[in-house]
């Protein structure tokens, strides 16, 4: 069986293998994604957005349970941040996922940011695609947890779920619009802590302070409380993704439309920005132009990043 | 900690860090897997309480290059080959595995013979451990469509 073929069929192997090319960006994956690509837009994807600590694997983790008992199958992208130093990372948002190791209807992958900002990685898109076109009824995308700027999520995924947890008490004042904006579904977890209600008032008032262009198209985004190492509050949770997807359904045209064209803008742009280098790159060194020499010179400050990239693009785009 | 990527292919080392069976003392595992992290290497850490179902499900999900199992307990002679057994099942041989901990020194040989491809004991430099994976743990190589 070709690769394509076995990941159709659902192989694990064959697909954790894919996805690891995927990862390492090696120019052989173009033709198989090009080739899986048809058998896309089944799954719903689903993203989880939020600061380190609040509970988003642990989130993923129970939803997992939720849509399995439903007879879904899952698939899991954890996203952790790789060292800006040393280039490695150490992967854990595993561990909150254990009791499904064995089941052969959830498949976890753990991903590096590998110097990637926005909160995904350069390859989280394709790897959303290889899960969906494997067969996966849903795709749960949790990102690295930086908080504010993650704002990625949205053009990946169906439904954003942004998660807080009680006590950021004037850091929900200072959430950046962003932020705020691209929450379909707020989550408040380890709603039992202190501060709970304040923060739920706290968020209600900046959901609508920020996003009333997702009112006026008619989604008032929920928000829901959750104690996730409780189990307490999936049901609400999951009931409220399944509306807001019911809602993006139900307005085909504009709404689902709308998440569609930004997904495939934004991973269209991505492809863009990633091939426009590589063979930039790929010219000037066929032209004896060494880029270490250029980044030399931009030490030396006898030319400056700006006057350099003109040239080269003057020259590469005659 | 020099990094041992490989800068050419930007291919980077995945190890899975896991420790099999009942024992809990997980210090020893995560100073490795940030040992690791420093060398430039990915670490997937899953902990404890790892049956070897878990560890080779994880090991092939993750399409690690690596295994590290963590022992201190002395259930290395169950956990270890059974690892070693799941991976051929699983189609999966050709990820390396390595063991650290504490060993009686008699078994280390058997365990060797079995497929565990090298055993660092208490007292191992991490830098020495972290050496021997750059040169003897290659990335996996990329399909062919």
């Amino acid at each position: 069986m070709g690769i394509v073929d076995q990941i159709l069929a659902g192989e694990v192997r064959a697909t954790a293998r894919l996805l690891r090319d995927i990862d390492d960006r090696v120019p052989s994956i173009q033709p198989l994604l090009k080739e899986l690509y048809p058998h896309t837009g089944k799954a719903f994807i689903v993203g989880f957005t939020g600061s380190p600590g609040v509970g988003k694997s642990s989130l993923v983790d129970q939803l997992t349970i939720y849509y399995r008992k439903q007879g879904l199958t899952v698939g899991i992208l954890a996203v952790d941040p790789t060292s800006p130093f040393t280039g490695g990372a150490i992967l854990g948002d595993r561990i909150r996922m254990q009791r499904h190791f064995l089941d052969k209807g959830v498949f976890i992958r753990s991903l590096a940011t590998r110097g990637h900002f926005g909160g995904l990685t350069k390859s989280t898109n394709d790897m959303i695609n290889v899960l969906d076109a494997m067969g996966k009824d849903v795709v749960l995308v949790e990102t690295v947890g930086v908080g504010q700027d993650e704002v990625e999520i949205a053009n990946s995924a169906h439904t954003t779920v942004l998660v807080t947890i009680p006590g950021m008490g004037d850091e929900v004042q200072a959430i950046k619009a962003g932020i705020m904006e691209i929450g379909n579904v707020f989550v408040v977890n380890k709603a039992d802590r202190e501060g709970s209600r304040k923060t739920i008032r706290e968020l209600r008032n900046l959901i609508e302070l920020g996003i009333r262009h997702q009112e006026l198209n008619g989604w008032e985004p929920p928000i829901i409380q959750t104690e996730a190492v409780k189990s307490r509050g999936i049901e609400e949770l999951a009931l409220a993704i399944q509306k807001h997807r019911e809602f993006l359904l139900a307005n085909e045209k504009t709404q689902l439309r709308e998440a569609l064209v930004k997904r495939a803008r934004s991973q269209l742009l991505e492809v863009l920005k990633d091939e426009a280098l590589r063979a930039i790159l790929n010219r000037i060194e066929t032209r004896g132009v060494s880029l270490e020499e250029l980044v030399c010179r931009i030490v030396e400050k006898s030319a400056d990043p700006y006057s350099i990239v003109q040239e080269m693009l003057a020259e590469e785009l005659r | 900690m020099r990094r041992y990527v490989s800068m050419s292919q930007n291919r980077r080392l995945r190890i899975l860090i896991a420790k099999p069976g009942l024992d809990g003392h997980d210090r020893g595992a995560r100073v490795i897997a940030r040992a690791f992290r420093d060398a430039g290497f990915e670490v997937v850490y899953t902990g404890c309480h790892q049956t070897p179902e878990q560890i080779v499900s994880t090991a092939v999900q993750e399409d690690v290059d690596l295994i590290g199992l963590s022992i201190l307990s002395g259930a290395h002679t169950y956990s270890f080959p059974r690892v070693v057994e799941l991976l051929k099942e699983n189609d999966a041989e050709d990820i390396t595995v390595i063991g650290g901990g504490i060993f009686p020194l008699e078994d280390i040989p058997e365990l060797k013979r079995i497929g565990i491809r090298e055993i660092f004991e208490p007292g191992a430099k991490l830098l020495d451990i972290c050496k021997w994976v750059g040169e003897n743990v290659k990335p996996r190589e990329a399909m062919v469509a």
